[in-house]
């Protein structure tokens, strides 16, 4: 079909945790413009069975941007060239007929590579358990109206709730830190009525299981801000410090209840 | 087996309530020595998990993500269904009961539904307590919006992210359980069969899809929440990994399957441009209040729209067919799902369709910017229109969307009676894998209705009955049953790494399937080509089985081999879901059945040979499935037939 292109691609292999990875340079052949950029990889990825070759494995699953899984790191930069969109958004027509596209999983040492593309992001899972929740049981709760909340407060809370989980923000970081996501689940239920029981316990116990995972600190350089493909935004880390701070006026036995 | 709904007795507004009284008790301290699997941490899967905790459980939670959260609960848009009545405008349970059941077309049980109806109004509160940011109003109460056709303003919603936000509520449920060390999750662990031992579901066999490992599990009870089987269709609105698998496996061990070929498709997709597609996506529906679906009056316009000779602007008004418009006055743009979809479909088999494939049609928003402006259709669809640009690369607010059906949502699956429970005693089946609450169509906002309720509200009280009935010793992991399972799930898995030498990839049977199931088991069916089509799947999985290459070994990360176990099961769904479809001799909910039709040629539904559950029973490898049935009673609603003429 005219309009396709022919690409290539330097895509980083490694069988599992343990076994050092390199890079490795594909061919992508006659790519449509209205692929999407996982579509693009599908491709090459049945050429590659067809030859009798391990195709590239990468972690993926709803494809439109919401479930969080795909997490490529495209020519440096997390989920590709475009703002406010998942690696699954992309779409070839933003690369050119014989472009070179250099493929890579998140880096960053609290997310070991599981293979090829796709790193173990369990971390972020064990920040959330730490208190990514508000402590009621099924049952029980006040009618749903019984507790007003201010639209700007929800809609506040909203954003800050659009998080996908997806690591893009750690992958920006040059010190790897985690702190655009563990500050969008503290804010999102700091600034509503149902997180202020636990809300100084909360930011605590997150930040502290943030901190045992391995990742870095904050400098306020706000690389995750301009890549986060939801566009969480860089105030709820001042949000979550905040808290943080605050947390330290109160006794130790108190917040940690 | 005989077909025992275990209906409550008694008035319908008071069935749930007498069978919770009914139900027996597990005695709190006794809790804690049960063990229940539960597979699947969507919607239904991840709030079962955390009450079931909540209550004193011992749970072991099963994904094959590698996030809970990441279950394709995530992408529901719309919203969630809730007989509130918060804007006084008439809303009760019975009303949400009512426009539910005749949603379904009349083939729901009348009892699941009411409950349905009622525990809808305890999600609500449950969700807003667990810090999910709903819509709300600037006094500071929430909003609602009507939905899909409702007379009624009973949808909550979270902009149009409602899927995600209820999902991230019970993530965030279930990791306080997992916190508190009731809740055991595996991630990145696929379940591929179920443990039968003296006649009662007592554990899984899963492969962990890390290290290959293939373990067993025993519980008490197994909870299946694994989600629908769209899929099947291999183009779809579901996540690449939805799959069949869990519940399938359940099927071939005993649990029947209920009204398989009860399919939803959704008319407003981005259409297929091309082989490489691997998805579809879904654009709410709520586009077609301002939209304006058409096509071009004739072929030869459609033609050379398609050569590229003209453009779509260039067509003037008297050229073009605004066909829902011309064909039902007085619904219009706003016909139901299934009647939109058809006649969609039915406009480009004619030759008429649009864009590069011929399978489209337009949704025109021209005139709604004439005569809203711009910016008030940018403010009511921004996001839609900016989706809908990223993927195609055409402005809407220039040019009209090209939108075509795709499969959506699947209202058949497990059986499953009052209490949930498939025909295997101790093996449950909640949320879309199982059939109960929506007939043979699918109501707008009602798919994360359902999933809520059946894991909040409804397990919890009848999981316990089961359990406090088998009793709480352990249950014995050394069963031979167990040995055996885990047995033959590893010759299974031998079997698909032995297939080196075949020429055609796993994803390419897949897509043959789709094309099968999407030509002849679609939006419309006749008793011909479903024969057709059952001679094909047939040589279809006959060649699978010697052609089909696997690559890679057991004891690695191994999609391919993943996906081969996922695509063998969908090529025998897709052989039931054409024998429910043939033995199904009218059109119902979101099927039409080509000989089943009125003099308008509209759909036409036969209440006195079809008014009951299809729930068929394995019977053996290459057999035919035995049908029982279950016959629907209605004693609260009258039957009618639906007309948007």
């Amino acid at each position: 079909m005219s309009g396709n292109m022919n690409l290539t691609l330097k895509v980083w292999r490694q069988k599992d945790v343990k076994t050092p990875g390199k890079m490795v340079t594909y061919p992508a052949k006659d790519i449509s413009p209205d692929m999407s950029f996982l579509e693009m990889l599908d491709v090459v990825n049945e050429g590659l069975i067809h030859k009798g070759e391990d195709p590239i494995y990468f972690d993926h699953d709803c494809r439109e941007g919401i479930c969080g899984s795909c997490s490529l790191y495209i020519n440096g930069r997390p989920h590709g060239p475009k703002q406010g969109i998942t690696s699954c958004q992309l779409h070839m027509r933003s690369f050119y007929d014989g472009q070179t596209i250099i493929i890579e999983p998140w880096r960053a040492a609290a997310f070991p590579v599981v293979k090829d593309l796709a790193t173990d992001r369990s971390a972020f899972d064990r920040i959330q358990h730490a208190g990514g929740f508000v402590s009621i049981n099924t049952g029980g709760v006040p009618d749903a109206n019984e507790i007003p909340i201010p639209k700007p407060i929800a809609d506040e809370a909203f954003n800050s709730a659009t998080c996908i989980q997806c690591g893009a923000c750690v992958a920006a970081c040059k010190n790897a830190s985690a702190m655009l996501f563990v500050s969008a689940k503290v804010s999102q239920l700091a600034l509503l009525p149902q997180g202020q029981p636990e809300r100084y316990q909360r930011v605590q116990s997150m930040v502290a299981q943030m901190d045992e995972e391995g990742f870095g600190n904050c400098t306020n350089t706000a690389a995750c801000e301009a890549e986060c493909p939801k566009e969480i935004k860089l105030t709820n880390i001042a949000r979550m410090n905040g808290d943080f701070f605050t947390a330290k006026f109160f006794k130790s036995d108190e917040v940690h209840a | 087996m005989e077909l025992n709904p275990k209906l409550p007795e008694g008035p319908l507004a008071e069935k749930w309530n007498k069978q919770k009284f009914n139900l027996k008790l597990v005695n709190p301290s006794n809790k804690r020595k049960y063990n229940v699997i539960i597979v699947g941490t969507g919607l239904a899967g991840a709030s079962a998990a955390a009450s079931l905790a909540e209550l004193g459980y011992n749970v072991t939670a099963f994904c094959f993500h590698d996030s809970p959260r990441r279950a394709h609960s995530i992408a529901a848009q719309g919203g969630i269904n809730a007989a509130k009545n918060y804007q006084n405008d008439g809303d009760s349970i019975y009303r949400l009961f009512y426009d539910t059941i005749k949603g379904g077309d009349y083939r729901a049980r009348e009892a699941n539904v009411y409950r349905l109806a009622e525990v809808s109004v305890n999600i609500i509160d449950q969700c807003v307590a667990q810090g999910v940011p709903f819509a709300r109003e600037y006094g500071g109460l929430l909003d609602n919006r009507s939905f899909g056709g409702a007379q009624v303003s009973r949808t909550f919603y979270a902009r149009g992210q409602t899927g995600q936000q209820l999902l991230l509520g019970a993530y965030s449920a279930l990791n306080r359980q997992i916190n508190l060390g009731k809740v055991k999750m595996y991630t990145r662990t696929e379940m591929l069969d179920v443990v039968v031992a003296d006649g009662k579901a007592q554990g899984i066999v899963t492969r962990n899809l890390r290290t290959g490992a293939i373990e067993t599990h025993a519980a008490h009870a197994v909870l299946l929440c694994t989600g629908g089987y769209s899929n099947v269709f291999y183009l779809s609105t579901n996540a690449i990994g939805s799959n069949v698998t869990a519940a399938w496996r359940a099927h071939k061990r005993g649990a029947y399957f209920a009204n398989p070929c009860f399919t939803q498709i959704h008319p407003t997709c981005i259409p297929v441009s091309g082989d490489h597609q691997s998805k579809l996506t879904l654009m709410s529906e709520s586009l077609r209040n301002d939209g304006r679906v058409w096509a071009p009056k004739t072929v030869a316009t459609a033609e050379k729209l398609r050569k590229g000779e003209i453009k779509v602007i260039d067509i003037k008004e008297e050229d073009r067919d605004y066909f829902l418009e011309r064909k039902y006055p007085s619904f219009g743009n706003l016909v139901p799902r299934d009647v939109a979809s058809r006649n969609a479909k039915e406009v480009s088999d004619e030759g008429r369709g649009v864009g590069a494939s011929g399978k489209a049609v337009y949704l025109d928003f021209a005139d709604a910017i004439k005569r809203l402006s711009e910016d008030t259709v940018r403010a009511k669809y921004g996001n839609l229109f900016d989706m809908y640009y990223q993927i195609t690369d055409e402005n809407p607010y220039k040019q009209p969307m090209r939108i075509y059906p795709a499969v959506h949502y699947t209202m058949g699956g497990l059986w499953v009676d009052y209490n949930l429970m498939t025909s295997i005693p101790g093996c449950y089946a909640l949320g879309e894998a199982n059939f109960s609450d929506h007939g043979a169509n699918r109501l707008g906002a009602s798919a994360l209705m359902q999933g809520l309720a059946d894991g909040y509200f409804v397990i919890p009280y009848t999981v316990g009955d089961y359990l406090a009935t088998i009793g709480p010793k352990p249950v014995d992991p050394n069963h031979p049953a167990f040995a055996q399972t885990k047995k033959d799930v590893e010759v299974r898995v031998a079997k698909f790494l032995s297939m080196k030498n075949g020429n055609k990839t796993v994803n390419e049977y897949h897509r043959d399937l789709g094309h099968i199931m999407w030509e002849y088991c679609g939006m419309a069916r006749n008793e011909a080509g479903l024969i057709k089509a059952k001679g094909l799947i047939q040589a279809l999985k006959e060649d699978f089985w010697k052609n089909a290459l696997v690559m890679g070994g057991n004891e690695e990360i191994n999609f391919s081999l993943e996906r081969a176990g996922r695509v063998a099961d969908f090529i025998e769904l897709g052989e039931l879901m054409i024998d429910d479809a043939l033995m199904r001799r009218e059109s119902c909910g979101g099927h039409f059945r080509e000989e089943s039709q009125t003099e308008e040629g509209e759909a036409k539904r036969d209440d006195e040979n079809f008014s009951f559950v299809a729930a068929w029973e394995y019977t053996g490898e290459n057999q035919p499935e035995k049908l029982n049935k279950e016959d629907l009673i209605f004693e609260n609603v009258k039957l009618t037939q639906r007309s948007y003429k």
